[in-house]
């Protein structure tokens, strides 16, 4: 395994972080208009996240920087070719976060009532675009030789096949988010959600199902890396694994150990579309000779060397504090003066 | 009006509008962390009040700060693609170490600064302030150091790949500490210090002028303007000077164009205020007749380079560096005027009856201190062009080919439009936060709020034990 290969893996590890840690974030957002009935519980699902949310979305921080740092071509391409779609994901995440701290400033329910709409549909909007940006990876962009994504307008990223990516993402995320809130309320709200869960967990088995289906019979050639290198099937089955355990979870009642099946499948699910796109990161759909891989996208050895010291003594830091302040804040939601 | 011109705006545009935040989250910051470290060692209600209120102003600042500062790291890539596949392995890395090691600090502990208050007990609360603080100070290091890295390139070697030109790092310890690094450091720790008392200054100034809160005011009064007239005085003498000669050395291009000085003088004036006609190579100005060569060398007939010395095509645009240079000086210079008087006025009268003039006067310092420290980065980048790394690299070469000037007209207007909307936003709710005032001071507190790592840990199997953990919901505001 070479370095690049490595920081393949920590860049993919550090982006399935995110989206397992601000993917309840979102599922919560999305869930938030619905789960709760008035502003008390309003409150509550928001405050469920209020300490963690910023910390969770850190990751996409460090994943932007470790992708400019050890693929710098690869995040050029990307972020100049999917322009308008990031200017969309960058207005909802400014939305986002002046709608969580902004709500809870005045009394005035219509204040009130138009930043819960904001944080609501950003919450959702965000979702969707994760979904459809990961249906762009999987099928590729039209890149020419010089690295340049060539496509005239937002509407060339929105295939079916993308859109019903972005469908799924949202169903997990609902789940996930789902999952998240009966950990973390009491009462009323928490029955109600917990009525939702089967069928936030049917309605993604539905769309995954069709996805993966999807996936594999469309020819992106994502399924060779598990015909080459059959260890890398630990992660479709570890997701599988993961769903099943978090099915038996729920029936049982444990709260906790459901969320943290979830989280695994989440993650797994990732590392199995990622695995299945290696050696690609993002491919050329015009001329596959133009696509950007591991080996010719990567950093020099040099800068990959000094990343991982930094990687070493950082990352290890940052999974022991997120860990102890997500502990800290375990358990249910209680209001209290400096809550949002 | 082409796509660089409008990508260049539009970093313009959304680069100085975060950058209204981050030196609150550390002037201010420090001040918190010096608040509850004060409450720890004295227990005095009054610190613990002051702390509850300025915590609460600076989540609402630190949101602003996160929710803008995302657009930077995205707009590398989305607007100067060839910058980012040119530099991505110098400047990258180092943008991964901010985010590695100081925003994950900033952003994970920041909860438990907003919401700990009423969770952990002074020591502890003391604690993760001090973690937050630290971490926005240890990511602005990061950030001026790949900054710096623009402005004084070194440690590295370009070669062509089949991606084109790339810059690639051979020696890591030359790439973070470039020749300007140091000086810009420091000068920008100090701005954004002078920024967090000059708030503290300001409020207080305001609730002193409406005659509220009268002891709370009186007491952040005592601390801000100390702290801030002696931090202003230290930025123009010594902070802001090494600036000064870190930009003779490494950059005379730039000082000759934001000096406004053309020909190669000896005996070179040092402009207060004036105009600079570019088509006619004139600065018109009013000065000090021989300063600047003795500032620069030491000497009043040293003779300084002027910008007709250098090839025209690496011409910064001389006016607007000049404008935006001699508004930082001429703040620079207003600011600890402003603190010696005030302090002066202050201490005579025993802390009563200050003038209402200089109570207003007060309260603009902290909009003085924005513009001259905004007005400072406009300074350092303007001053830099036409390149975006210093006599590496071009900035119409570092441009997103594949942008068109639509595309980017309407990214623009969408950053203009959201941002003013937030602005508007964020001033109306700092402004009722302010008028709201802080909580009237609380019995000696948190003596039954876990204050030690153990009492933490003992603190949270205990409440899960019981399934209930502590406060009344009854008194909850929102």
């Amino acid at each position: 395994m070479s370095l690049a290969d490595f920081w393949f893996m920590l860049f993919v590890a550090v982006i399935a972080a995110y989206i397992v840690l601000d993917g309840f974030d979102l599922g919560v957002g999305m869930l938030h208009p619905f789960a709760a009935k008035e502003d008390r519980e309003r409150r509550i699902v928001l405050n469920s996240i209020g300490p963690i949310w910023d910390g969770n979305e850190v990751w996409l921080v460090v994943g932007g920087g470790v992708l400019f740092a050890a693929f710098p071509v690869v995040y050029a391409s990307m972020f100049s070719g999917f322009y308008w779609a990031l200017m969309l994901v960058l207005i909802a995440l400014i939305l986002r976060t002046v709608a969580i701290e902004f709500r809870g400033k005045r009394e005035s329910s219509r204040w009130r009532g138009l930043w819960d709409s904001v944080f609501s549909a950003s919450s959702f909007g965000l979702a969707l675009m994760l979904g459809v940006a990961f249906g762009n990876v999987v099928t590729g962009v039209p890149l020419d030789k010089n690295g340049e994504v060539q496509i005239d307008s937002l509407l060339d990223l929105l295939h079916p096949f993308v859109l019903f990516l972005g469908v799924t993402t949202v169903a997990m995320l609902l789940m996930h988010g789902a999952h998240y809130l009966v950990v973390k309320t009491e009462g009323d709200l928490q029955a109600r959600v917990q009525r939702w869960v089967p069928w936030f967990i049917a309605l993604f088995t539905l769309t995954a199902a069709i996805s993966a289906v999807w996936i594999a019979m469309g020819d992106y050639g994502v399924t060779d890396t598990f015909t080459d290198d059959v260890w890398t099937l630990v992660f479709p089955l570890g997701a599988l694994v993961a769903y099943v355990l978090m099915i038996a979870m729920v029936r049982r009642g444990r709260d906790f150990a459901a969320f943290f099946s979830s989280s695994a499948v989440l993650f797994l699910s990732l590392a199995t579309i990622s695995a299945g796109l290696y050696p690609n990161m993002l491919k050329s759909s015009t001329n596959p000779a133009n696509s950007m891989t591991v080996t010719n996208a990567s950093a020099d050895h040099y800068t990959l060397t000094v990343m991982l010291v930094v990687a070493i003594i950082g990352i290890p830091f940052v999974l022991l504090y997120t860990a102890g302040v997500q502990y800290l804040f375990s358990g249910k939601v209680k209001l209290t003066p400096s809550s949002y | 009006m082409n796509p660089e011109f409008l990508s260049r705006l539009q970093f313009a545009l959304t680069a100085s509008f975060h950058f209204i935040f981050p030196p609150i989250t550390m002037g201010l910051g420090i001040l918190l962390v010096w608040m509850a470290w004060k409450h720890v060692r004295t227990g005095d209600p009054v610190w613990r009040q002051a702390s509850v209120f300025w915590v609460k102003v600076y989540g609402l600042v630190f949101a602003m700060g996160i929710a803008t500062g995302l657009v930077q790291e995205f707009a590398f890539g989305m607007n100067w693609s060839q910058y980012s596949r040119f530099v991505g392995n110098v400047f990258g890395s180092l943008l991964a170490a901010e985010g590695v090691f100081a925003f994950a600090l900033e952003g994970g502990f920041l909860g438990l600064m907003l919401f700990g208050g009423d969770r952990l007990g002074p020591r502890m609360w003391l604690l993760a302030t001090f973690l937050v603080v630290f971490g926005a100070h240890f990511s602005a290091l990061w950030i001026l150091m790949a900054n710096s890295w623009m402005q004084t390139p070194q440690g590295f070697t370009t070669k062509m790949t089949e991606w084109g030109n790339q810059a690639f790092m051979t020696n890591f310890g030359a790439v973070v500490n470039t020749p300007s690094f140091l000086p810009r450091l420091l000068h920008t720790w100090v701005a954004s210090w002078i920024i967090g008392s000059a708030l503290v200054l300001s409020v207080s100034a305001w609730y002193l002028l409406k005659n509220r809160h009268r002891e709370f005011a009186k007491r952040n009064f005592s601390t801000a303007i100390k702290v801030f007239t002696v931090l202003a005085i230290l930025q123009v003498v010594i902070f802001g000077a090494q600036m000064a000669i870190s930009v003779t050395k490494n950059q005379p291009e730039k000082l000759a164009s934001i000096e406004g000085n053309w020909t190669n003088d000896s005996c070179a004036p040092l402009y207060i205020v004036g105009w600079v006609n570019e088509s006619a190579e004139k600065t018109y100005a009013i000065g000090v007749p021989c300063l600047l060569s003795f500032l620069s060398y030491g000497s009043f007939d040293a003779t300084v380079p002027g910008i007709e010395k250098f090839p025209k095509d690496d011409w910064a645009p001389v006016n607007l560096a000049f404008q935006a240079y001699h508004l930082m000086i001429d703040l620079g210079f207003l600011l600890p005027l402003i603190g010696v008087v005030a302090w002066f006025v202050w201490w005579r009268r025993k802390k009563e009856r200050m003038p209402r003039w200089l109570l207003w006067v007060c309260i603009s310092t902290v909009f003085l201190a924005e513009v001259a420290t905004i007005a400072g980065w406009w300074t350092a980048e303007v001053g830099r062009q036409p390149w975006v790394v210093w006599k590496i690299l071009r900035t119409d070469a570092a441009v997103s080919p594949t942008l068109t000037t639509g595309q980017v007209l309407l990214s623009l207007i969408t950053f203009a439009l959201l941002y003013a909307l937030l602005l508007v936003l964020f001033l109306f709710l700092l402004d009722r936060k302010i008028k709201h005032g802080p909580e009237a001071p609380e019995e000696p507190h948190g003596s039954d709020l876990p204050n030690t790592f153990r009492e933490v840990f003992r603190s949270r199997s205990q409440g899960r034990a019981s399934g209930e953990l502590e406060l009344e919901e009854e008194h909850v505001p929102s």
